[in-house]
Parts: C-alpha cells; structure tokens; sequence
C-alpha cells in the first residue's frame, strides 16, 4: 500500500460530510455548553430526531423545504419539553434528562411499533429520502476528481452533498460569530458564569436558557440530516457515542470559541482515519486483525485525547487565561 | 418600567456625576445635601420604635416571615423604607438580614407575608422582575461574572437592551449605538469606582475588594430607584471606602434609596438616615444612628459595650481591666 493513498484517506475526511455534520452539532453544542454552560449530554438526541423529521417526512413525499421545517420544528419541540421541566434546576438534572431523553428517541425509533414509520432497528433507507435532495443538485451526472479526491456529483456521498453541508458549516459558524460579539451573547456568557447575579440585573435567565437550549438543539437538528444523507437513517448510529464524539470535537477545538468545532471535527476525524490506515498498511494481519485495529485507533486517539485534555486543557483554539478563573 | 415622574428631579443621570472628585477639597462638601436635608427633616419627627410608619415610604413589608424548619429566620411585622434615604440594616450573624434581602427582591419566598415597592404589590414577584422595576441588590458574597472582562460585567447591567433578543443580536445596526451609549456610561462608572484601569480585564482576575466595587457599579447601570447592598464595605480598604461612603451620598443627591447592611458601625453612624436593628429575624430597633446605638437593648444585642473603643489598643485594654 502506498502512502498517497493512506494521505488521500485521511485527508478526505477534511471535507467529508459527516465531519461538516459533527462540525454542526459540536456548533450547537457550543451554544449549550460553550456560551451558556448547559449540560446536554444528548446532542444525538436532536440530530436523530432531526434525521426522523426529515427522512419520514420525504419518504412520505414532502417537499424538501417542508422536510427541512419538520425536522427543525421536532428539534424545537423537543428542546422545550426537555427545557420547561429542568432548566430552573441545577445544571446536572439538564445533563441527566437530555441523557435520558435521546436514549428514548433511540430506543423509540427502533422498536416495532412504529416500524411503518421509522423502520425500527433497520431504519430508512436512502432511496426512500434522498432522492428530492439529490435531484436539486445543479451539478452534472458523474463523478469528479479535484485535488486527490474522486466522488460522485451527485449520489450518496457525493460532492453536492459535501458543497451544501460546508456551506451551511460556514453560514452557522458566521451566525456562531453575530451571536458570540453581541449583548444577547453576552447575557448566554453571563447565565454560564453565575446565573444569579444575571438574575438581580433583571434579565429573565429562563427564557435566555431556553433560546440557547433550542438554538444549539436547531443546529443539532441540521446536523442530523447532513449526518444520514450520505448513509441511511439508523437509530443506533445515531447513539450516546455520538454524543461524546461532538463532546470530544468541542473540547478538542476548545468551547466557546467560533471555530473550535470546525477544527475540532476536522482534527479528529482526519486523525482516526490516518492512524487507522497506517495500521491497517503497516502492521501485520496475524498480529492486530482489521476488527481490533478499529477498537485500537480509537484507544490511541483516546490517549492523545487524554494527553491534551492534561497539557491544553482549553482546547486548541482556547483561551488559557480563561481557564484560570473558577469562581 | 420605573417611573420616572417621582424621582431624581435634579435630573442629571448619576453617571454623570462622574467626573466628581472621590474625595472633596478641604473644608468643602462634596456634594449637595438637599435629598439628604429633606429626609433628616421628614425622619426628624418620626418616632424611635421598630415598625413605625414613615412619611414617604418606598417600601413597605407586612408580616413578612420565612422559616426554615423548626427555626424562624425573618418575622417582620411592619417595615417600612423612607424614599430617598439611606437605611442601614444592622444585626448580629445570623439576625436575617440577608435573608430579608433575599425575600425582598424575589430570590427567596417568604412563608407568609406582603410587601408593596412604590405602591407595586411584590410578594411572589420573579427577582428579574423585581430588578426591572427598580429594586436592585447586590450579593454579600460578591457574584462577578469570571470568565467576562469588567466592561462586560458593566454592560450586563444596562437594563433592556435591544442587542440582548436572539434575533435582533443578529443584526448590530439595530443596537450598535445603545450599545455605544452603555459602554460611556459604563466607563464612566467604572472611572468613579476606580475600576476603569482595569476594564479589559477578566472580571475573575480582580480582588475581593475590587469585586465589591463592581458589583455596587454594576448594580447602578440600570440606574435604580432602590439599591440594596450586601455589607458594601466588607474587604475594602480603608481609603476606598471613604470614596465608597461619598459614592453612596451621592446616589441619594440623586433620588436613589439606599438600603444597606453592615458591619462596619462608623460607616453606619456617618451616612445612615435611619438604622434598623435585627435580631434572631424581628426588627428590635429603629430610628436616628444616634439614639439607636445608644439604645441598651441594640448595645447588648450587637454593639456591645466596647463598640467605640479600639480593642487593639494596649492602654484601653489596661484601662478596661482595672474598671
């Protein structure tokens, strides 16, 4: 095997799909926890439900803008159920509800009752919901080579679907960026370091929670559709471990910071597929088989993970002198 | 919305004042007393027995009580806060004084009890609305805002801004020049608290002291009818908190009301209007800082008999052994 092949893998990552749609969710995170200091241990709950939204909706042959609003508005439902109950408690009861929440999204989705609808554990499968998607794109049929990638135009996992997910990665992160340097902003940032006192300055802290809980859950919501459109829409993938993968790109790239996520996503992903293929190319079938070398490259991203959590615990982008301050 | 027609006729917005010295010339009073004047007037002829009526309240609590199990914290009967004054609510630890602020601007709820704030009936009133309506407090264990710099602290305290909907963040043109306006009248705060030298940094790299000082500016953004600081003094050092006590003479040049708890008797004696006594949740004592910290019942309870002597000094010390 030859080394351009391992670069051109991992390097694909960089512009895949499903890193813009982490990039996404880990965005929607940032508004959670980064901006205002919610514990949404249940990123995956949204974008599963995002995913549903839209996929049932175009199975059943919805425009694809409609579809977009389905899935958009579950998110909102969902934000405020999840919200009304918690967000005058504690920040753990948040934490544990969202947890709990997409657990039953889940675990909804894939039982037999609703097998009409979701397609239980086997889900949607991509004809069914991306057919609308596919035929919007003004590219030609075929396939196109550009730098060391070679994709389809337009099917599955092709260069229209990577065109409009970075697109959207850089019209959320510009939005990320008027809502970061603005008093709104401002008041999120507050509500994270001490709600309290935004409380005696006169500013209505649970309504501010809950803009920021649906927000980022609108964000995650998107992502959930960018996530499925190159594969099929399964519930199990769409689980708890998503949830700490976006976890892990926001603290990665560094919370509260406007491009943590994009590089965070970028970073990790491109790192997992680089160290998965040089040990797939370089170590030998009888000493670490292909199924052991996928659980391995995750253990070794886990150590580097463990490694810059100890020596730059703010993340790449973050601030240091942020850190300083535990009050 | 406060209303505007009843207060601060001098008319000048209190960051205004500003530019004033912190501490006056020789000789020279720093500030005019007319606000100050009038309420020594009006409380001159007010009798010295705790839940007595006042002319011109701004503030009246009615059989306000709060327990906590078994134990009482706060059983008020009658309270009532003189509009323009500054009130010092003195008490031994544990008296409820903290506690009463807590019920007052919404961040406890009382077991029973009703309080009107300018005429508003308050009880069960959220503490973010209790803080649009006027009625500001601070927190005796200070609450800045860390990981934000000082100038953000301040702007967190301009009261309805334009710039804090979600969509309307969006689009600056729409808040950009209120936003220019905060900023000059949080400048101008922070200059008077001394602060301004450290406005771009964390909020979270100041002292204790410094703390204090910006949650009381802080707490003036939204230019308040009634202000209730948490003991203001505690961790301030000697020289501040003489520029502090003109700061809170000033504010009632202005048409604010002060209510205030502390520890610190000197400060009490010099700029208190009116001082309520607490103890174990009743108000004991009210009236005149003279003849209220003359009163034996307050000396015994909180003063004690050696309030105006330095206990650090040896010869009083001698002098106390021997009588």
């Amino acid at each position: 095997m030859d080394i351009m092949t391992i670069i051109s893998n991992a390097a694909g990552e960089l512009i895949a799909p499903t890193t813009a749609a982490y990039v996404l969710a880990a965005i929607g995170l940032n508004i959670h926890f980064g901006m205002t200091g919610l514990m949404n241990m249940g990123q995956a709950g949204f974008m599963l439900l995002g995913a549903y939204g839209f996929a049932v909706t175009q199975s059943m042959g919805c425009n694809l803008f409609a579809s977009v609003c389905a899935a958009l508005a579950l998110a909102v439902i969902y934000a405020l159920l999840l919200g009304i109950p918690t967000l005058k408690l504690g920040p753990d009861y948040l934490a544990m509800v969202t947890l709990a929440a997409a657990e039953i999204i889940r675990i909804i989705g894939r039982s037999t009752a609703m097998t009409n609808l979701t397609g239980g554990s086997a889900g949607i499968s991509p004809q069914d919901f991306t057919e609308k998607f596919e035929a919007l794109s003004p590219l030609p049929d075929g396939s196109t080579t550009f730098l060391l990638w070679t994709y389809s135009n337009n099917i599955a996992n092709s260069w229209w679907l990577r065109i409009v997910a970075w697109i959207l990665v850089a019209i959320a992160a510009f939005l990320c960026w008027r809502w970061f340097h603005s008093p709104w902003g401002r008041v999120l940032k507050g509500i994270r370091e001490d709600e309290n006192a935004i409380r005696s300055l006169g500013k209505p802290v649970t309504k501010y929670k809950m803009e920021s809980l649906i927000l980022g859950g609108l964000f995650g919501a998107l992502a959930g559709i960018i996530f499925v459109l190159p594969r099929s829409v399964q519930p199990d993938s769409l689980g708890r471990t998503v949830t700490f993968y976006v976890w892990t790109i926001l603290l990665l790239g560094g919370a509260a910071t406007i491009l943590g996520p994009v590089l965070g996503s970028c970073v990790l992903w491109v790192l997992l597929t680089f160290v998965k293929e040089v040990m797939r190319n370089t170590v030998p079938e009888t000493l670490i088989t292909s199924n052991q070398i996928e659980a391995l490259g995750w253990v070794i991203v886990g150590v580097a993970l463990m490694c810059l959590v100890i020596f730059r615990p703010q993340g790449l982008l973050g601030d240091r002198k942020e850190l300083a301050f535990h009050a | 919305m406060p209303d505007t027609t009843n207060i601060s006729q001098p008319g000048v917005p209190f960051h205004d004042l500003a530019k004033w010295a912190t501490k006056a010339p020789e000789g020279e009073t720093l500030i005019s007393t007319a606000y100050g004047d009038k309420v020594t007037e009006d409380l001159k002829f007010v009798e010295n027995k705790p839940g007595v009526h006042k002319p011109d309240p701004i503030l009246i609590a009615d059989n306000v009580t709060r327990r906590f199990g078994g134990m009482t914290a706060v059983d008020v009967d009658h309270f009532e806060i003189e509009r323009h004054g500054i009130t010092a609510l003195i008490g031994p630890n544990g008296a409820g004084k903290t506690t009463f602020f807590n019920l007052m601007t919404g961040f406890d709820t009382p077991n029973t009890g009703t309080w009107q704030f300018d005429g508003k009936d308050m009880a069960h009133v959220q503490p973010e609305k209790v803080a649009r309506m006027g009625m500001v407090r601070t927190f005796q264990l200070t609450k800045v805002m860390s990981r934000l710099t000082v100038l953000d602290n301040m702007l967190l305290g301009a009261p309805v801004q334009p710039g804090e909907g979600m969509f309307r963040a969006l689009f600056p043109g729409m808040w950009k020049r209120q936003e220019k306006e905060n900023v000059e009248k949080a400048e101008a705060l922070l200059e008077r608290f001394l602060l301004i030298k450290k406005k771009d940094d964390y909020a979270g790299a100041l002292s204790g002291g410094q703390r204090k000082l910006l949650e009381m500016a802080r707490a003036l953004m939204s230019d308040p009818q009634l202000v209730m600081l948490d003991e203001p003094m505690a961790g301030v050092n000697p020289a501040l908190k003489q520029s502090l006590l003109d700061h809170i003479m000033a504010l009632r040049e202005e048409g604010t009301t002060v209510l205030f708890v502390e520890h610190d008797i000197n400060m009490v004696r010099h700029i208190a209007d009116w001082v309520t006594v607490m103890a174990e949740g009743k108000i004991v004592a009210e009236g005149q800082p003279k003849s209220v910290m003359s009163d034996p019942a307050v000396i015994d309870a909180y003063l004690g008999a050696h309030a105006n002597i330095d206990l650090g000094d040896d010869s009083v010390l001698e002098d106390l052994k021997e009588a």
